[in-house]
């Protein structure tokens, strides 16, 4: 998918001023609240109109103010996953499945709607009102609904913030489903690092109206590590646990994690925060920190007056933060041999 | 209870006729309106809203005048366009169905009007990126939600069209068998020396009528309620 956006649009005070071309299935569009994200996807769709500009989506304009283009929302084939499901309440799940359907061209129709179903595990939902559904139940609908109309492009509108924790990962594991089983390209628009660093590759940074900078969702969780006051977020997918001693091992790095959040399940996600390594020049001996990982340094990066230190463990990959001063202290170079204590209690469960 | 003869038997059906006919006809312009007010941005909106609603606030029997002055053989509409087509309008039920539209009329659009507004912009902008266009958005998601608006003008544009008076009886007259509704004839009963005995029997006509209007909209919207 190649997505070129030129567009200028007014409301009082606030300018939506973006120029991008941005290239990719899984892109992020990330920034705080009331820096144009919202406004950037309905203009996008076609729900508003621009004062200025272009839109190019795979190099066919959807809209140009000088050629006097504005392929409406219908024709757009451009779907929206909102913050909350907007599922028609007057119809059945099925007949909210279908709408978008139903409409679509034949010959665009790519997306089986059966297989559909079994992915996003609504079988069993399909004769019921939608008055009659919880919360994770509307919005899996509502994705499905979305992805049924055979879109080109899908445009994911914060569809996890209104969403509790463990529904968000619940959420999240579908919209991946969906979107990867359905190779339909993506516009993730979220103001979570977190959720940008699951959801998507390249992402674009948005304040004030402007697009800041492009990158990736790795660089960008770097480079707002020495701000950020949980630091950068190591996110493990763990699997396959034996008990110990209370506690779940977990194989990693060529050797095993200990976690006290206990969970079964063989694709496990834990969150680390980069704060709470404790970096140490020579073995301890005994120390409480029930992990302590022989490591390397594979990269050093500066992130505000914090230094990362990206460390390899065998074929994994973990970053800490230290104070400048501590980097000295240590003599941290790339190459250089540490040791990284970690406590069981600092990985905190995802999923 | 005295018996009604044929005029007044007469009177009551061309009463629920002028009524039906009128909610009938305005129900789509009433629709059409209570849509551009809703969802559409145009120059002139206020004038247009001041417009629809001037008959509320304008006595019935000046509404009669302008529409006898419009649709009369002299007057603008009635010359050019209703003559060459040879359609008499004034003093005939049909002037009272228009005199009964044009009173009503307001509060259809009111009560559609308020409906619209309670439909989520949100399940607008989701049908139209799902492939629907503007007029199928209307069918399948505007007007099932906007049904209980949609129910209450109507019933509130019968329920006018049986109490109207001022207007009815400056455009189409007092004439028994033709243009005599419920309320002309009352009127006609009330001003005789012993009409009293009839002009309440019609009264108590008038009474059942509105309940029954009344309690049919009320369930129609208990069962619009429960399939919500």
């Amino acid at each position: 998918m190649e997505l070129h956006v030129c567009l200028q649009k007014k409301f009082g005070a606030f300018a939506l001023d973006v120029d991008f071309t941005v290239q990719g299935e899984r892109v992020g569009v990330f920034g705080p609240s009331g820096s144009g994200k919202s406004t950037l996807v309905s203009l996008l769709a076609g729900l508003q109109h621009a004062d200025a500009g272009i839109i190019r989506l795979d190099g066919e304009p959807l809209y140009d103010s000088q050629g006097a283009v504005d392929v409406p929302p219908e024709q757009r084939r451009i779907g929206i996953v909102f913050q909350l499901p907007y599922l028609f309440p007057h119809m059945s799940v099925r007949a909210n499945l279908l709408y978008g359907y139903k409409r679509s061209a034949p010959a665009n129709r790519r997306i089986d709607f059966d297989s559909l179903v079994e992915v996003l595990q609504i079988g069993h939902l399909l004769s019921r009102g939608v008055h009659n559904l919880s919360g994770g139940e509307k919005q899996r609908v509502a994705i499905g609904r979305t992805v049924l109309s055979n879109p080109r492009l899908l445009l994911m509108d914060e569809p996890l913030s209104a969403l509790d924790d463990s529904l968000k990962f619940q959420i999240i594991d579908y919209l991946k489903a969906a979107s990867e089983a359905f190779r339909i390209p993506y516009l993730f628009i979220s103001h979570s690092l977190l959720e940008m660093r699951i959801m998507a590759d390249r992402v674009l940074t948005v304040g004030a109206g402007r697009i800041e900078a492009q990158t990736t969702a790795e660089e960008l969780a770097r480079s707002r590590m020495g701000q950020s006051p949980v630091g950068y977020i190591n996110l493990l997918k763990l699997g396959n646990p034996r008990r110990f001693d209370g506690m779940s091992a977990y194989a990693w790095g060529g050797t095993e994690l200990l976690i006290s959040a206990a969970n079964d399940r063989p694709d496990a996600l834990f969150e680390l925060s980069s704060k709470d390594i404790i970096l140490i020049r020579q073995h301890p001996g005994a120390i409480s920190a029930r992990n302590l990982l022989d490591c390397s340094v594979a990269d050093i990066f500066r992130s505000g007056n914090k230094v990362g230190v990206e460390l390899a463990c065998g074929d994994d990959r973990l970053v800490a933060e230290v104070v400048q001063e501590a980097a000295r202290e240590l003599g941290i170079e790339k190459g250089s041999r540490l040791f990284a204590a970690i406590k069981a209690s600092a990985f905190r469960r995802l999923r | 209870m005295p018996a009604f003869t044929s005029a007044e038997y007469m009177a009551i059906l061309l009463s629920l006729k002028v009524s039906i006919v009128a909610t009938l006809v305005s129900l789509p312009f009433g629709f059409g309106v209570a849509y551009l007010m809703t969802y559409r941005q145009f120059r002139g909106k206020v004038a247009l809203d001041v417009a629809i609603n001037l008959p509320l606030t304008l006595p019935p029997v000046v509404i009669g005048y302008i529409l006898l002055l419009l649709l009369g053989q002299k007057g603008f509409i009635g010359q050019h366009l209703l003559e060459p087509l040879g359609i008499k309008l004034i003093f005939t039920w049909k002037a009272a169905v228009i005199a009964t539209a044009v009173v009503g009329f307001p509060l259809m659009v009111r009560s559609i009007r308020l409906g619209m507004e309670s439909v989520d912009n949100r399940l607008i902008q989701a049908a139209r990126t799902l492939g629907a266009g503007r007029f199928d958005t209307i069918v399948t998601v505007i007007i099932p939600l906007s049904l209980r608006g949609i129910a209450a003008g109507s019933a509130l544009m019968f329920a006018r069209g049986l109490g109207e008076f001022g207007a009815t009886i400056v455009v189409a007259g007092n004439i028994p068998g033709v243009t005599q509704t419920i309320p002309l004839a009352i009127y006609e009963y009330a001003s005789s020396p012993d009409g009293d005995a009839m002009a309440l029997a019609l009264c108590l006509v008038s009474v059942v009528i509105s309940v029954v209007v009344l309690l049919l909209h009320e369930y129609l919207n208990r069962r619009m309620a429960g399939t919500d």
